[in-house]
């Protein structure tokens, strides 16, 4: 394979969460929400409190796969004037003060704009370990397969319910860093319970190959994290550290993050 | 630039007229790419979706029970074919060409969007599914689907900015009628393009019983070729009545720019007939360097927005920029890829066309010819007396230059923005302050 020379940042992250007995866990927020220092102080506060992975969304005028309470930090945040390139200091200025993987995610538009290989550039340059690419599958990645292998990104692309096995097979083969499982059909936002779909889809990963998979949407508590530690590497948080950090602020963030990390103990080894 | 190894590379060419001298054809182009445009720029959970409706879409087209059905509904439900008029009296202002208006402003519910969504209703029922999701902005589009759902017997939803149900309340109230439930949309800018963000929401969580049914020649793959297929009898009925009315074909097509469909449902008649120009007429709003404008194509760049890689209003970081204009048919800020193709390959010409030129030649066309056209089809008419005086020029015979336009809807929504528009309300009753909110009614 052309990509094992790449040292995945965010496979390196989970596998020592992993070593340690935990579940990974993969914490979201918006960047510039409601303000550029906020949010690296926010995801400190995160990786200090047990989160592995850090995931910095950039706000879109056009994000089709979130929720309300996302959707409204975002526009907040562009409202606050956010720019795209910001990100960059985000992941720099977070990456200086603690050792987690900061992938960022993005819809696609932004990142073609400034062009792929300039922001894959400055993305690596900030020390950032890849992307998560909500609306991009492998089928349309061309440019980005390029790029990523060229400044050693990893390349997170999601999976979800509805996924046939072929494509399955082509996605889990396409991502480095792990597979982002999408639990439900449905937006961002937090629910009482975790689907059942979702360890359906970690097991069809996880059978096509995928020796890291994590599990987004609808994940807003400890025993989430928990139950799902029983069949995945990881638990992605999102909606409810954005819920917390705009009602209540970074501690808020930080509390919530420990609240969520007691649930990574994995019961069983390995998984 | 963007294409994988494995994508077809296709047989369409980068430029035009070469292509169609040896022979070629442009017609049917079957997506999922058109050049570099088009694809699907969606999220995983939707590709299933897409590609159970491209696979549906694929055998209904060679089924001849579904295009018989198809055919069916068009010609004695919708009302088909429409006609084609000689537009006499307003082709005086045009430089003395002839102009021959393509009727969709006849079709049952009054525009061309009738085509599109009888096609998908039949196409969502076969794939066994119960329920219509739509956007609409003006209204049209909302009001053609719960038609297309009351006749089949399907549950519709409709997804409307907030902003726009306040102007448009009486094809809220249509679509209410009809059965439909309109839902307003306050995320955003609450206008067209957050209502497909929120239509889009709404499909991948019903995804297994829902059909979105999309209005207009964009978004992802098979949208844009699919909408254009169900549009494509305005074109071929347009060929035969022009070459039956005259005896040739036109030298000039003049359409309207939304998303496209009803341009690329005429053009396609004529693609691969070299001799005729196309023209796709965008909204310049308040004009292009006004910044309040729908002209994609003439200023926006290639970027990907609700599935498809096309022309787009964006700012320096992708950001999408609201798109202005007087017609809420027209105020979108993206475009159908194949027009982004048709335009690279120099294939048909895109051109904006301002508020106040496209308001001109609605009054023009109610006092010459007796026709109240829609607000976004008055922008074909303002485009097609500027391509006629521009054909004429210098000419002996200007009679001889003959143009086809795409009359693409009526104008009875737009009757309070019009009367606005030219103070024809008296001050201070609630008409006046209807028309003052840019109702269309
Ligand atoms: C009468 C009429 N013409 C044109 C349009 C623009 O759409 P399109 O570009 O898809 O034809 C609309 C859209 O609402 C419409 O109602």
């Amino acid at each position: 394979m052309s990509t094992t020379a790449i040292i995945s940042k965010t496979a390196a992250a989970i596998d020592r969460a992993l070593a340690d007995g935990r579940t990974a866990l993969v914490g979201y927020l918006p960047a510039g929400f409601p303000d550029v220092q906020t949010t690296i102080d926010a995801a400190v506060a995160l990786a200090e409190n047990g989160v592995d992975v850090i995931e910095i969304g950039i706000p879109y005028s056009d994000p089709v796969m979130d929720g309300q309470v996302i959707q409204a930090a975002t526009v907040q945040a562009l409202q606050n004037g956010f720019r795209v390139r910001q990100v960059f200091d985000i992941v720099a200025g977070i990456t200086a003060r603690c050792d987690a993987a900061v992938l960022v995610m993005t819809y696609w538009n932004p990142v073609m704009r400034m062009g792929v290989d300039e922001f894959s550039r400055r993305l690596a340059e900030a020390g950032g370990a890849g992307l998560i690419t909500p609306d991009l599958i492998p089928d349309e990645a061309a440019e980005w397969f390029e790029a990523s292998d060229k400044y050693g990104l990893d390349r997170v692309f999601l999976v979800a319910p509805s996924t046939s096995p072929e494509r399955m097979a082509m996605t889990v083969k396409a991502s480095r860093g792990f597979v982002y499982a999408v639990s439900l059909m449905g937006v961002t936002g937090a629910r009482a319970n975790v689907s059942d779909a979702a360890q359906r889809v970690v097991e069809a990963a996880h059978a096509a190959g995928a020796e890291r998979v994590c599990v987004g949407l609808g994940v807003s508590k400890a025993e989430h994290v928990r139950e799902i530690g029983e069949y995945a590497e990881g638990a992605i948080v999102g909606t409810a550290l954005v819920a917390a950090l705009g009602s209540q602020g970074v501690d808020a963030v930080g509390r919530l993050a420990a609240e969520l990390s007691s649930g990574t103990p994995r019961s069983r080894t390995g998984a | 630039m963007t294409q994988s190894p494995d994508k077809p590379s296709g047989t369409l060419p980068d430029t035009a007229d070469a292509f169609l001298a040896a022979g070629g054809t442009l017609r049917h182009a079957p997506g999922p790419y058109f050049g570099n445009y088009g694809g699907r720029w969606m999220p995983e959970s939707l590709i299933a979706a897409l590609d159970e409706l491209a696979d549906t879409f694929d055998k209904a087209k060679a089924d001849p029970e579904f295009t018989g059905r198809v055919a069916e509904l068009n010609r004695n439900y919708s009302g088909r074919p429409s006609l084609l008029t000689e537009a006499k009296r307003f082709a005086a202002h045009a430089g003395g060409a002839r102009i021959f208006l393509k009727r969709e402003d006849l079709n049952h519910t009054g525009s061309h969007k009738i085509n599109n969504v009888l096609g998908q209703a039949l196409l969502a029922q076969r794939m066994g599914k119960t329920r219509l999701i739509a956007e609409t902005g003006a209204g049209q589009h909302g009001v053609a689907s719960a038609t297309a759902a009351a006749l089949l017997g399907l549950e519709c939803v409709v997804y409307m900015g907030a902003e726009d149900c306040r102007r448009q309340a009486l094809n809220v109230a249509r679509m209410e009628l009809l059965g439909a439930t309109v839902v307003p949309v306050t995320a955003g800018s609450q206008t067209l393009k957050d209502a497909i963000n929120e239509a889009l929401r709404d499909w991948v969580a019903n995804v297994h019983n829902t059909h979105y049914l999309l209005g207009t020649a964009a978004g992802a793959h098979p949208f844009p070729a699919m909408v254009r297929y169900f549009h494509e009898v305005i074109g071929e009925e347009a060929r035969a009545q022009i070459l039956e009315q005259t005896g040739r074909l036109p030298d000039a097509v003049c359409a309207c720019i939304g998303g496209g469909s009803n341009a690329i449902g005429i053009f396609h008649g004529f693609l691969d007939d070299r001799s005729v120009q196309l023209y796709g007429f965008e909204a310049g709003g308040e004009g292009v360097e006004s910044g309040r404008h729908a002209a994609t194509i003439t200023l926006g760049r290639p970027g990907v927005l609700h599935g498809a890689r096309s022309y787009l209003m964006q700012d320096e970081d992708g950001q999408t920029i609201e798109s202005h204009s007087i017609s809420a048919g027209l105020d979108y800020p993206g475009v159908g890829p194949e027009h982004a193709y048709l335009a690279d390959i120099g294939r048909a010409s895109y051109e904006p066309v301002t508020d106040s030129e496209a308001m001109d030649a609605f009054r023009l066309l109610c006092r010459t010819e007796g026709i109240i056209p829609a607000i976004e089809s008055s922008h074909a008419l303002a485009g097609a007396l500027r391509v006629g005086k521009r054909l004429t020029e210098g000419r002996k015979n200007p009679q001889d230059v003959i143009i086809v336009v795409s009359l693409s809807g009526r104008g009875d929504k737009d009757v309070a923005t019009a009367a606005e528009w030219f103070n024809l309300l008296e001050k201070d009753t609630p008409e006046a302050e209807i028309g003052a909110e840019g109702e269309q009614l």
